[in-house]
């Protein structure tokens, strides 16, 4: 995982709410061994027409859309199931951040362990976001806010070790490695009780 | 004294190795991961790429159930996997298995099935504990007062290292559901209601705690249900606390303790309930009298409807969108929709009660013509109490087919799948746009409703097949 401090791009909006995994990437391309390749699949159904052809209609198929890394989505993205492969399609896909007025809980945890940036916003920012589809947004992550091209800025809430964890690009595993005596004293003492 | 503590903070509370901190969530102790084909894979290659190993294997079980067919092998013996990819990822799981020693109850095994019909069965879920697995219907096994969520692949490789998971503490949310079932009436349509009740998203951030005297009256399995779909409400964890039919349920399976071993465990489980004083984040109550059989009708486990009732206006763009998919109209009743594909099965429905459920209703009847059956045990073990009950004459008798254990239809991935446009009464917990196929539409409903719409060809109010026909 690359740190990421910042990130600058357009935006691409699914006003939809509730968009699950499913949808994201559906369940027959979860036969892969891989964390790569997803991309192609990402809104597979909602993306290509029946014959294979992209769908014109789909945001992310249209001429504006083209390098747009952060996606604005209805409320409630990412619910349904726990399949990681949701966020790997994304990154492959080239989105990088989602922002949401919820995420659902599963989806933002394994979006921040990836690098992908999960991020909720309040009601109102979210609804201006969504009203203003390909507007230039900032992302800060060190300070926590996104920014408009006219300068304003809408604070969102991240945990301070995920946080962490997307700033020095490390995977949360070698933190729990430090802990070793502990999960060793964990383990001797319930065999002591038993 | 210790404060009054709620049963998701008694579990959560003996399984901090590092409680959470400003700076870091806690680090959680995890007393059984359960692994897929599906959601290990890369967790695996990791471990191989950073030169470690599994730190608990006697605390990791692995099954066989998204990517398997449930066709019998072909003549040669082969079996029939839907792709190459899907043959591929049964192997990558046998040979990670093997090589990291932990233990797999693959094809050669008598106990496989949908892990989570296949963990409380062999008496791996446990109540008090910490249960894992990369599928977000882990939410099942809290049915027995654990707390089982679900996690990424990323996750999945840190329990393998670590047997450890970092975890910021959720918050609490009773579901107080009083009065009595009534008859026909089964956990399927209660949790159906629920969701429509506190809504899709309505659990993110909770885990939520189901109790009161309509709980306590559920069986075990029924309980499992229940607690399967509490993801469908946006809730990771959904939990009952333990009592007698918890006990008797698990008592003499495999994994369960024996002799002084299981009196004490006993002993420790009795102190898995709410303290009467411990207070919730949020709490709802719901009147299980009210509670009549309910389907889906839209595109997400929120949208939930009485069988017999005018579906609402579409007043969202969500909403509409979703009936547009359905192609449904607002103020018809889903009862008298035509059907085309029926599916019994899945970690939600695809119990040996069931299975009765959806036996009763075929006995002395049969499948309308022009729609499919199929019905999917969720484990070897089920086939085979199934099997010795002549349950499965009743489907086959009906016109259904009986399959080899596994996920079949409630994700589709191995090739039983449904076409476009179809209709699918469905007893497994997700109607998302495409979970069943592309273009399908999926009914979420009972096994009951599921058999009674299997006679009709139409969705039909399983009241009306309760009462056997004469042969
Ligand atoms: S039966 Fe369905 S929900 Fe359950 S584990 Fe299998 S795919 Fe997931």
């Amino acid at each position: 995982m690359k740190p990421l401090r910042q990130l600058t791009s357009r935006t691409a909006v699914l006003a939809d709410d509730n968009i699950d995994t499913d949808r994201i990437i559906p369940a027959r391309f979860l036969t892969t061994t891989e964390r790569t390749g997803l991309g192609k699949h990402a809104f597979q159904d909602w993306r290509y027409l029946e014959d294979g052809s992209p769908n014109p209609d789909f945001v992310l198929n249209k001429p504006e859309s083209e390098g747009c890394a952060i996606l604005v989505a209805g409320h409630n993205f990412g619910c349904g199931s726990s399949r990681e492969h949701a966020p790997w399609a994304l990154l492959d896909a080239g989105i990088q951040a989602v922002l949401s007025s919820e995420i659902a809980d599963i989806f933002r945890n394994n979006a921040l362990k990836n690098g992908l940036l999960a991020i909720v916003v309040e009601a109102e920012a979210h609804r201006w976001l969504l009203d203003h589809p390909g507007v230039e947004l900032t992302i800060d992550v060190a300070e926590g806010f996104v920014q408009s091209p006219d300068g304003e800025r809408f604070g969102f809430e991240l945990d301070p070790f995920a946080r962490h964890c997307l700033l020095e690009g490390v995977d949360p595993l070698g933190f729990i490695q430090q802990h070793e005596d502990a999960i060793e004293r964990f383990e001797q003492d319930r065999q002591a009780a038993a | 004294m210790t404060a009054p503590r709620t049963l998701f903070e008694k579990v959560w509370n003996a399984h901090e190795v590092c409680a959470q901190s400003a700076e870091h969530p806690a680090i959680l102790y995890i007393d059984l991961h359960l692994v897929h084909e599906v959601t290990s894979p890369q967790a695996f290659a990791q471990l191989r790429q950073r030169g470690i190993g599994v730190r608990r294997p006697e605390r990791t079980l692995a099954t066989l159930d998204h990517s398997t067919p449930t066709l019998p092998p072909d003549a040669a013996g082969k079996r029939q996997y839907v792709t190459e990819a899907a043959e591929a990822q049964v192997h990558q799981l046998e040979a990670n298995c093997k090589e990291f020693g932990v233990t797999l109850h693959g094809w050669d095994s008598d106990a496989r099935g949908i892990v989570h019909v296949m963990g409380p069965e062999l008496g791996a879920t446990q109540p008090g504990m910490t249960i894992v697995c990369g599928d977000s219907h882990t939410a099942t096994h809290g049915a027995f007062g654990g707390l089982a969520f679900g996690i990424g692949t990323t996750e999945v490789g840190h329990v393998l290292a670590t047997q450890c998971l970092l975890q910021s503490k959720p918050k609490t949310f009773a579901i107080h559901v009083d009065g009595h079932l009534r008859p026909g009436v089964s956990a399927k349509d209660l949790i159906l209601h629920i969701i429509g009740k506190i809504g899709v998203d309505g659990g993110t951030g909770y885990v939520l705690e189901y109790r009161g005297s309509a709980i306590e009256a559920l069986s075990m399995e029924q309980r499992m249900t229940l607690c399967n779909m509490s993801i469908e409400a946006g809730a990771r964890a959904g939990m009952v606390a333990p009592d007698e039919v918890t006990f008797q349920w698990l008592k003499g399976r495999p994994l369960a303790p024996s002799g002084a071993a299981w009196d004490r465990a006993v002993d420790e489980w009795k102190q898995l309930v709410t303290d009467p004083d411990a207070t919730y984040d949020r709490e709802v109550h719901i009147d299980a009298n009210a509670v009549g059989p309910t389907v889906s009708y839209g595109t997400h486990p929120g949208m939930v409807t009485a069988l017999d009732a005018a579906l609402p206006d579409a007043t969202t763009d969500d909403q509409r969108r979703a009936m547009k998919y359905m192609n449904l109209t607002p103020g018809q009743a889903m009862t008298g929709t035509r059907v085309d594909v029926v599916f019994v099965g899945s970690c939600t429905n695809g119990r040996l009660s069931d299975l009765r459920d959806a036996a009763r209703v075929l006995k002395g009847r049969r499948v309308a013509r022009g729609v499919r059956m199929l019905v999917v045990p969720g484990s070897e073990a089920v086939r085979r109490e199934a099997e010795a009950e002549g349950l499965h004459q009743v489907f086959l008798q009906a016109g259904a087919e009986w399959r080899a254990p596994g996920c079949s239809m409630c994700i589709a991935m191995n090739g039983d799948i449904g076409q476009p446009g179809q209709l699918v009464v469905s007893t497994s917990n997700r109607n998302f746009e495409g979970r069943q196929g592309k273009g399908v539409r999926t009914v979420l409903a009972s096994p009951a409703t599921a058999a009674a719409s299997a006679v009709a060809g139409r969705v039909a109010d399983p009241t009306d097949y309760q009462t056997g026909v004469a042969a």
